[in-house]
C-alpha cells in the first residue's frame, strides 16, 4: 500500500510533530471541520501526541450527525410506503429518527436499500419502473455533484419513478455561524479537503479575513492531518490568517468546474436547519424549480411531521466544538452506538463515536457488548 | 440483520435467547466447537449454516465455505476433523445445476480437508422464503491427548499470531455482491485449515487459543478472547498484515479491515516462549505462509484489546456492533 503507507510514515510524523512542538508558545484552539479528519484523529491518537497547548475541536463537518431531525423522518415515512425502493449510503441507516431509525423500517419489511452511488438507485430506478425510487440525498459539497448528476440522468433517460430526498448543507456558513457564536473558542481551521476539491478555495478568503483565523485546507491521512496542524500553528503564531493548501494533491483554487456548473444548475441555494445546531441561512441547497419533479418531498405527502430531539443529549454542543463528547452526562450511559441519542454516536463520522470506540480505555466506559458470540449467522460466510 | 453479524448484537442474541434456553456446563465454554469426553475419545463436535450471497464468488462458493467453516471451527479445538453431515435447504425454482455445482465444491473440499460426509439431510422451501440454497454442516474430530485449546486459556504473556494476510474474503465477497470492482481481481482465503493447526501442534501442544476470525474479523476474534480470558489484547497496527488490495476497497468503502470476514485464517495464541518455533512452523505451511506476530496477550486493561497506532498513538479496538455499513464520503 504505497500511498497509505506514505501518509503514515511514523519517521516524518515526528519530524513535523517536532516542529510543532518548537513552533507553539501559547495554547490555540483548532477546528477540523470535516467528520472524517475527526475519526482520523482519534483513529491514530494525533491528539495524544501533539503538545498540550494545540487543542483540536471537533467541527460540525459529519453530513450523517447534521441531518435534521425533520428529515430523517421524512426518510422514515417515505421508506415505509409499499410502493418504494429507499436508497441510502450505509451510515444512514442506523441513525435515530424521533421514534425508530432506517433499520427498523427494513426489519418492518420497508424496502431499504444500501447503495454505494446514487447512479446505482438510478440503475434500480430503470429496472423496477413499478416502484418509486428514492435516493436519500444528504451530506455537503462533496457528496452532492452526484446526486446532482443522477438527476441529470435521469431526466435524460426519462426516469419519472426516482427522486431525490434532498438535505444538502453546505461548509462556509456553517463555518460564519460557528465564528460569530458568543462562546467561540476557535482561532484556526483545517478546512475539510473533499469538499474543496468540489468547491475550491474561492469561498474561503473573506472568511479568514473577516474573523482573523488561518485556513488551511487539509487531507485525511495522518501526515495531512499533521501538515495541517503545522502550518496553522506557524500562522497563528506570527498573526497571519490567510488560505493555505495543504492538500494539493486533490484541490485546486478553482475545484472542480465540472461539478460546480452541475450544482448550480440542478440546485439552489437555501435556508437550512442543521441537526443539533439550528437553523443557518443560505446553508444548504434544494432542487431547483427546473428539477422539482424530482424532489422526493414534493411526490410524497411528509408534511405534518412532528420531531422530538432527547433532551440529554447534547449533540449540538458537540458539533459547535462547545462541549467534548465525554463530557456530556449520556455519553457511554445512556448513550452508545447501540442505543444513540443522538446521531453522533452513531455516525461513522461523528465525533461521539469516535471518542466511544476508540477511547473508552481512558475513560473507564463499559465494552459494547457482554459476552462472545459463539457462531455467526451471517450473509458472508 | 445486526443480530448476524458477529458482533455486539450476535453476543447479545446468544446470551439472552440461546444461552438461557440450552443453559448447561458444555455449552458454556462459547468456543468456535465443543470438546466432548465420549468413551475413551474426546471429540470436537460443530454446527454451522451458511448463507452466502451470491452463492459463487471469486475464489470459492457456499459449498467449500460450507466444509471449510466446519472443519476450521473443529481445527480451532486442535482437533483433527474426521465426518461431517450436510443439510441443504432449496428454494423451489433453484436450478439443479446450480445445486449440482454447489454439491461438488462441497464433495471436493472434503476430500481436500481429508473428510468424509456421512450423513445429509434436503429440504426445499417455497419460492420468495430462502435465498437459493443454505447449507447446514456440523463435524466431528478427534482431539489429540495433551492437547486444551480454548479462549479461556489465554494469559498475559502470550504471543499473539496470525497466520495470514486478513480480509480477503469479505472483500471478495463484497465485490460480486455489491457489483463493486477494485480494478483487481480479489479471491476468498477460504481453505481447510486442520494441517496447519496440527503443524503448530508438532512444534508444541501447549498452544493456549486459537480462533479462526470470520465474521467480525480479527477486531471481533481478539475481543472475544480478551474477554473469555479476562487479558488485555495489545496489538501493533502496522504489523497485521493487509493486502495492498483490501486496503484500497476497505480505504474506498470506509471499513476497517481488522472487522473484515476471513474463511482461512486463523488467529493464535502461544507463550512467549514457543512462538518463534510456532511461527517458522506455520510458515512453512502452505496455509500459514504469510503468518505473523502481531502482538501480545497483556495484564493490563483486562478483556480489551488495544491498537498500538502507526504514529506512535494508542485506540481502543472493540468488538463492532453488527455489520460495518459503508460511509457517506
Amino acid at each position: 500500500m504505497k500511498y497509505i503507507d506514505e501518509f503514515n510514515d511514523p519517521a516524518l510524523a515526528r519530524r513535523l510533530l517536532d516542529e510543532i512542538r518548537a513552533t507553539v508558545t501559547r495554547p490555540w484552539a483548532l477546528m477540523e471541520v470535516c467528520g472524517g479528519q475527526t475519526h482520523s484523529i482519534i483513529r491514530h491518537g494525533i491528539d495524544q501526541l501533539l503538545p498540550d497547548e494545540v487543542e483540536l475541536i471537533h467541527g460540525p463537518g459529519c453530513p450523517v450527525c447534521v441531518t435534521p431531525l425533520d428529515v430523517i423522518d421524512k426518510a422514515l415515512a417515505v421508506a415505509a410506503r409499499p410502493d418504494v425502493i429507499f436508497c441510502s449510503f450505509g451510515d444512514m441507516l442506523r441513525v435515530p429518527g424521533t421514534d425508530r431509525d432506517l433499520f427498523r423500517v427494513k426489519g418492518e419489511g420497508g424496502d431499504v436499500r444500501v447503495v454505494y452511488s446514487p447512479l446505482d438507485a438510478l440503475e434500480l430506478a430503470h429496472r423496477h419502473p413499478e416502484k418509486q425510487v428514492v435516493f436519500f440525498a444528504i451530506g455537503f459539497e462533496t457528496t452532492a455533484p452526484a446526486n446532482a448528476m443522477a438527476v441529470h440522468q435521469a431526466r435524460r433517460l426519462g426516469l419519472d419513478n426516482f427522486s431525490l430526498l434532498v438535505s444538502h448543507v453546505r461548509v462556509p456558513p456553517a463555518i460564519e455561524a460557528i465564528m460569530t457564536a458568543p462562546e467561540c473558542r476557535v482561532r484556526g481551521f483545517l478546512a475539510a479537503g473533499h469538499v474543496c476539491s468540489v468547491m475550491g478555495t474561492a469561498e474561503y478568503p473573506e472568511l479568514a479575513e473577516r474573523f482573523r483565523v488561518p485556513m488551511v485546507v487539509t487531507g485525511f491521512e495522518p501526515l495531512d492531518i499533521l501538515e495541517g496542524i503545522r502550518r496553522a500553528v506557524h500562522q497563528l503564531e506570527r498573526g497571519e490568517h490567510r488560505v493555505e493548501n495543504a492538500y494539493p494533491r486533490a484541490v485546486r483554487e478553482d475545484g472542480n468546474p465540472a461539478a460546480l456548473r452541475m450544482l448550480e444548475d440542478v440546485f439552489e441555494v437555501v435556508d437550512r436547519n442543521w441537526r443539533g445546531i439550528g437553523p443557518i441561512p443560505a446553508s444548504g441547497w434544494r432542487l431547483a424549480e427546473a428539477y422539482r419533479a424530482y424532489d422526493a418531498e414534493h411526490r410524497f405527502d411528509v408534511t405534518g411531521i412532528r420531531t422530538e430531539e432527547p433532551a440529554v443529549c447534547r449533540a449540538g454542543e458537540v458539533l459547535q466544538g462547545l462541549i467534548k463528547p465525554t463530557e456530556c452526562e449520556a455519553f457511554g450511559t445512556a448513550c452508545t452506538p447501540r442505543t444513540p441519542l443522538g446521531a453522533t454516536m452513531v455516525s461513522s463520522e461523528g465525533a461521539c463515536a469516535a471518542y466511544y470506540l476508540y477511547r473508552r480505555m481512558e475513560d473507564g466506559i463499559a465494552p459494547l457488548g457482554s459476552r462472545i458470540p459463539r457462531k455467526e449467522m451471517n450473509p458472508v460466510g | 440483520m445486526g443480530h448476524g453479524g458477529g458482533g455486539a448484537l450476535s453476543a447479545e442474541l446468544i446470551d439472552q435467547v440461546f444461552a438461557p434456553a440450552y443453559g448447561n456446563p458444555t455449552l458454556a465454554g462459547l468456543a468456535d466447537s465443543a470438546v466432548l469426553q465420549l468413551g475413551g475419545a474426546r471429540l470436537a463436535f460443530s454446527t454451522d449454516s451458511y448463507v452466502v450471497r451470491p452463492l459463487f464468488f471469486p475464489g470459492g462458493c457456499l459449498g467449500d465455505l460450507a466444509v471449510n467453516g466446519t472443519v476450521n471451527d473443529l481445527a480451532m479445538s486442535g482437533a483433527r476433523p474426521a465426518y461431517l453431515s450436510t443439510a441443504f435447504v432449496l428454494e423451489e425454482g433453484v436450478e439443479i445445476a446450480v445445486v449440482d455445482r454447489v454439491a461438488r465444491a462441497l464433495g471436493a473440499a472434503a476430500r481436500a480437508a481429508d473428510v468424509t460426509v456421512a450423513t445429509g439431510d434436503t429440504k426445499v422451501v417455497e419460492s420468495g422464503h430462502g435465498d437459493g440454497v443454505y447449507v447446514t454442516t456440523a463435524g466431528v474430530g478427534l482431539v489429540p491427548d495433551g492437547v486444551d485449546i480454548r479462549p479461556q486459556r489465554a494469559r498475559p504473556g502470550d504471543a499473539v499470531l496470525v497466520s495470514g494476510p486478513i480480509g480477503l474474503h469479505g472483500v471478495a465477497v463484497m465485490s460480486v455482491r455489491e457489483g463493486l470492482e477494485f480494478g483487481i481481481e480479489i479471491a476468498s482465503d477460504t481453505a481447510p485449515l486442520a494441517g496447519l493447526v496440527a503443524a503448530m501442534l508438532a512444534v508444541t501442544k501447549d498452544v493456549h487459543v486459537l480462533r479462526d476470525p470470520t465474521r467480525g474479523g480479527l477486531g471481533a476474534s481478539l475481543n472475544e478472547i480478551a474477554r473469555a480470558s479476562g487479558t488485555g489484547v495489545r496489538i501493533t497496527e502496522r504489523a497485521v498484515p493487509v493486502p495492498d488490495e483490501v486496503a484500497n476497497a476497505c480505504g474506498f468503502l470506509g471499513l476497517d479491515p481488522l472487522y473484515v470476514a476471513n474463511e482461512g485464517r486463523l488467529v493464535a495464541f502461544v507463550p512467549r516462549g514457543h512462538a518463534d518455533a510456532v511461527l517458522a512452523a506455520m510458515r512453512a505451511h502452505p496455509q500459514g505462509a504469510g503468518a505473523a506476530l502481531i502482538g501480545e496477550c497483556v495484564a493490563e486493561h483486562p478483556g480489551m484489546v488495544t491498537v498500538a497506532t502507526g504514529l506512535g498513538g494508542t485506540r481502543v479496538l472493540d468488538l463492532p456492533l453488527g455489520e460495518q455499513l459503508p460511509r457517506i464520503c
